[in-house]
This record gives C-alpha cells, sequence and structure tokens, in this order.
C-alpha cells in the first residue's frame, strides 16, 4: 500500500473561465439588486438578499462544521479533502459582515422583521399594541437581537478561521500538535455550535413570522444548511476534478459524500415532516396558520420544495454505483443546493412579501450574484494554499482510501 | 484417490496472504474459499467474488412493510371502522406516514436478521461452520478444494514460498462438526 505519485505541493489557480464568470455574476447581482431598489421594490428585495445573504453564511459555516466534525470524529477518509470546507471556512467573515449588514439595514428600514419591529407595538396606549409580540419583546428586542447575531457569527467565525489557520500552522511545522489543538477547538465549536444555531435560525428566519413558533424550525434550518453544505462541497470537488486537480480524489470519496447528501437529505426531510405532521394532526389555528400561507399563496414552491429535496436525492443516489458516478452526484447536488433556495423562498417570503411574491429578475439576479460572490471568494481562498494538506496524520490513510 | 478434502494454508500477515492469492492464481489453481479474522480491502476484487444482492433485498422487503402498514391502516380505519380524529378525512394520509415508515424500517431489519442466519447457517443451538478455528483468531487462511486440484506437493509448495506459516490437509470440511 501508499505507493502514489501524488503532486502534494499542487496548488489551484484561480484564473480564466471561472474568474471572469464569477465576476460576470457579482455584476448581474448588483444590477439586479440596483434595480429592485430603484424600482421601488425595497421590501422584496430585502427579502431576497437576506435569503440569499443567509444562505451564504449557512453553507461557509456549515464548512467550518464539517472541519470540525471530521477531527471529532477522527475521520480518516477526508483528509485530502478538507482544504475545500477550510476554504468555506475562510470565506465565513466576509459572508457575515453581508448578513450583519442586511439584517441591520433590513431593522433600520423596516423592511424585514415587522412583525416584531413596528412602532408601537410594545406600547400599551398605541393603536398598533400587540399583546404577543409584547410578551416576546424581552427576546426580540433589536439590542439583543443584533448583539445575538454578532456574537454568534462572531463566534462561528472565530473558530472557523481557527481550524483553517491550524492546518495551514500543520503544513509548515508538521507533527501532530496542530492536529491535537483542531480536535480540542472542534470539540468546543460542536458544543457551542450545536446549542446556538437553532437559536439563530430562529432570530434570521423564524421571527420574520414572530407571532408564530416551532421548536423544530432550529433543525429543521440546520439540516437544510448542513445538507447545502455538502453538496457544496462534493460540487467544487467534482469540478476541481474535472478541470485537471486532485487527482488523489477517487470514486470511494465520492462515495462517502454521496451517502453523506443521501442521509442528510431524508434528515430534512424527517424534520421537516416532523414539524408538519405534528402542526397537521394538532390543528392549533396559531400553529397552521405558517402552513395556511403556504398553501393559500405558495402551494407551487410547497410541494416543488419537497420534490426537489426528498424526491430528488432519494430516487438518483439510493443506489451505490449512481453514488460513485461524479456526473450524478453533480447533478444531485445542483438539484439539492436550488431546492434549498426554494426551501429558503418558502421560508422567507410569506414573513416579508406576504401573497405578493413573484419570480422574476430581482430572485434570479440575487441568487446568481451571490452565487458568483461565493464562487470568487471561495475560489480565491483556495488558490491561497495547496490543494492538499501534506501533513495531515490521516493523509495516507485517505489516499488509500477504499470502500 | 485420497481422502484430502481441503487444503489450507495458514499466514499469519494479510500481506503474504494476499501474494498467496496471486501465487496460486498464477498457476491456475482454484480457491475454494478465503477466511480472515478482519476484512481485507480489495479482496473480494481479486478473488472475482460477486458484490452481495442484500441491498436489493433490503429494498424489497422494505416495500413491502411500507405496503403492509398502508394495507393495515388503510382496512382498518379507512374501510372497516372510520374515527373521526380532530375532524380529519379518514384518509389521513400524513397521519399513515410515521407507521408506514416504522414497519419499513421493522420489515427490513428483520428479513435482513433473517438473511444473515440463513446465509451463514447460524442458528442458535448449532455448531457454526468453521474451517480452521484460528481463521477467527489470528490467522488468514485459504482453502482449496483437494478432490479437484490433484496437484497436492505443488500446492503445498506455493502456500509455502508465498509464506504459509502451516498447510494442513483436512479430511473434513467443517472442523467445528462433532
Amino acid at each position: 500500500m501508499g505507493t502514489h505519485n501524488y503532486n502534494l505541493t499542487e496548488q489551484f489557480e484561480f484564473t480564466g473561465k471561472a474568474k471572469t464568470l464569477s465576476i460576470v455574476a457579482i455584476v448581474v447581482g448588483i444590477v439586479a439588486i440596483v434595480l429592485g431598489f430603484v424600482q421601488g421594490a425595497h421590501e422584496r428585495t430585502f427579502a431576497n438578499l437576506l435569503l440569499m445573504a443567509y444562505y451564504f453564511a449557512c453553507v461557509c459555516m456549515s464548512g467550518a462544521f464539517f472541519l470540525a466534525v471530521q477531527f471529532v470524529a477522527q475521520a480518516g477518509w477526508s483528509a485530502s479533502i478538507l482544504r475545500v470546507p477550510q476554504a468555506m471556512a475562510k470565506t465565513l467573515p466576509i459572508a457575515v459582515v453581508i448578513l450583519i449588514a442586511v439584517i441591520g439595514l433590513g431593522l433600520y428600514t423596516h423592511n424585514l422583521y415587522h412583525h416584531w419591529h413596528a412602532d408601537g407595538l410594545t406600547d400599551q396606549n398605541s393603536a398598533n399594541y400587540d399583546k404577543l409580540i409584547d410578551g416576546k419583546s424581552a427576546f426580540l428586542n433589536v439590542p439583543f437581537f443584533m448583539a445575538r447575531q454578532v456574537i454568534f457569527l462572531g463566534v462561528y467565525c472565530i473558530f472557523a478561521v481557527l481550524l483553517a489557520k491550524l492546518s495551514n500552522n500543520e503544513d509548515l511545522e508538521g507533527g501532530l500538535n496542530s492536529y491535537r489543538k483542531s480536535f480540542k477547538y472542534s470539540c468546543i465549536f460542536l458544543v457551542i455550535y450545536g446549542f446556538t444555531t437553532p437559536i439563530f435560525a430562529f432570530d434570521t428566519v423564524m421571527s420574520l413570522e414572530a407571532h408564530w413558533f416551532s421548536t423544530m424550525f432550529g433543525w429543521y434550518n440546520f439540516a437544510a444548511m448542513w445538507v447545502s453544505s455538502l453538496a457544496t462541497i462534493a460540487i467544487i470537488i467534482i469540478l476541481l476534478r474535472k478541470s485537471g486537480y486532485m487527482s488523489w480524489v477517487n470514486n470511494s470519496h465520492l462515495h462517502n459524500l454521496g451517502q453523506f447528501i443521501f442521509g442528510f437529505s431524508i434528515f430534512w426531510t424527517y424534520v421537516w415532516f416532523a414539524q408538519f405532521m405534528l402542526i397537521y394532526y394538532a390543528n392549533i389555528p396559531e400553529e397552521t396558520v405558517y402552513f395556511y400561507k403556504r398553501f393559500e399563496h405558495y402551494e407551487f414552491w410547497f410541494y416543488l420544495n419537497l420534490i426537489l429535496n426528498f424526491l430528488s436525492p432519494v430516487l438518483l443516489l439510493m443506489d451505490r454505483d449512481n453514488k460513485r458516478q461524479e456526473n450524478i452526484l453533480l447533478t444531485v447536488s445542483i438539484i439539492v443546493l436550488c431546492g434549498h433556495w426554494v426551501d429558503y423562498y418558502q421560508m422567507i417570503m410569506p414573513g416579508t412579501v406576504e401573497e405578493h411574491h413573484k419570480f422574476g429578475y430581482i430572485e434570479i439576479g440575487t441568487a446568481i450574484g451571490f452565487v458568483g460572490l461565493f464562487t470568487f471568494t471561495v475560489l480565491n481562498a483556495l488558490s491561497k494554499k495547496p490543494l492538499i494538506a501534506k501533513n495531515h496524520p490521516f493523509l495516507q490513510e485517505s489516499l488509500n482510501h477504499h470502500l | 484417490m485420497s481422502n484430502i478434502k481441503y487444503i489450507l494454508g495458514s499466514f499469519g500477515d494479510p500481506d503474504e496472504l494476499m501474494h498467496g492469492i496471486d501465487k496460486l492464481q498464477e498457476n491456475n489453481i482454484k480457491i475454494y474459499d478465503v477466511y480472515t479474522p478482519m476484512p481485507i480491502h480489495g479482496i473480494e476484487a481479486k478473488l472475482g467474488i460477486k458484490r452481495s444482492r442484500l441491498d436489493i433485498l433490503a429494498f424489497f422487503c422494505g416495500i413491502t412493510g411500507t405496503a403492509s402498514a398502508f394495507a393495515l391502516i388503510y382496512l382498518t380505519s379507512v374501510v372497516d371502522w372510520k374515527h373521526n380524529i380532530g375532524g380529519k378525512p379518514a384518509l389521513a394520509l400524513p397521519d399513515f406516514i410515521p407507521i408506514m415508515f416504522e414497519l419499513t424500517v421493522l420489515f427490513c431489519a428483520f428479513s435482513l436478521v433473517g438473511s444473515y442466519y440463513a446465509s451463514t447457517h447460524l442458528f442458535p443451538g448449532r455448531a457454526p461452520r468453521v474451517m480452521d478455528l484460528r481463521a477467527t483468531d489470528d490467522r488468514f487462511i485459504i482453502a482449496i478444494d483437494a478432490q479437484q486440484n490433484v496437484e497436492h506437493s505443488k500446492i503445498d509448495g506455493l502456500l509455502k514460498d508465498a509464506g504459509a506459516l502451516e498447510v494442513k490437509h483436512n479430511e473434513r470440511k467443517y472442523i467445528s462438526y462433532e
């Protein structure tokens, strides 16, 4: 075993078509957002900005989560592909700045979170007084809300950058020191992440409809962000392989990623269904209002969500051989990524633009813009370091990975 | 014709075992089976073992479970005795799904345990089929059918050359039966 001739100093060059296209996509996104504001669709544009900024941040922070899970599980198979989630983790600070800016501006201009942030909602003498929101105002008030966002996202950023940095130190120094530190910080990060992501999802998305609540919502969002991040990792690795990089990634690595995407798509469906069925079964008006809105005005998106995120991964990835074929895995990953856009769309739109939702140039343009931004920043981060962590203690296991 | 039924080459190291398999295959000697105390990567491909059809069995057993659960709930609470539960229609599909899911898992798990017992002949109270007891401990065993391959001394030589610590000529197939 172990007679490979891989170039362990191989480095990704971020030039040519990838760079041009991602810059074009960013420009398209900026044009769409500016046009949206110029044409007076403020709320709709803000909702789209929130959707994509949230998506962007979630994919990047789940990249850091992927790293932490690999370290804590002492996984060997993934040692040779860790630079891809590391690049995503390094991008997290940019995503966080954008998300906090969108949330802050949305609150300031009253385009987002107007269910709990409007004049007189907590003033007993006002005509706008809302007893439910007043009761929740100890938690849902602007200073505490923004503080939570900044602290949670800031802590995720610190750990994401730290894990990427330790891996770079490992490249330079060798030895087990960096690995041990990564293990320790990963343990701490997972505990913090596990307890705070549900609250982060409650704040960022669920509070758009502040009268309604669901305790499943946090895990539902966690499943969505985790599976979309896995799909992104798979897409980046497959595209790198197709353009001649990462020759050490074999079908067994793809198989593992395919299992992850398959398994967590089902986990997403499980959590989605658990939330839906309890509300359906109990039939309490203050809970069913959430699905009532979605059935009335978003029926197409509601069912499309299930088809893209449950049926397509289940049917296309169930077979072992399909998980090992890069074209099928790439197709499913792209379907799942589009699916989770639809998922976020029908989470966010009914709480912002209500029944006046549209699917037009603002939606498509904003999505393209953020995809371009993600591609640009992640590939830029990826091109800074060699594509393999050459001193990772489990590297040989990963290079010989066989299922 | 000798009474020898099986020739067993006993190796102490998986790499030497793989080497032994190569040697035998180069000389066109058919290997009956290989027993190892731990899984060895790539050995299935080398021995030309076909992929297990366990997944297909699992799928069909699972589907049977789903169908049984649906039939059970449908016949009892839609056809036979309708209940008004929370004003819902009798055929309230979301309510059925957890039970359908559970029976899918149950049927799948039971059938897999059953097929495992059937294929390994491991039934309670029955002695297991073992050709060499140390294959369950620290030895890697290659078994060759001695009736089909008559050049016994050549096989012995090949196994010894490849690093076999011991070569046994067994007159019984399974030594674990009394």
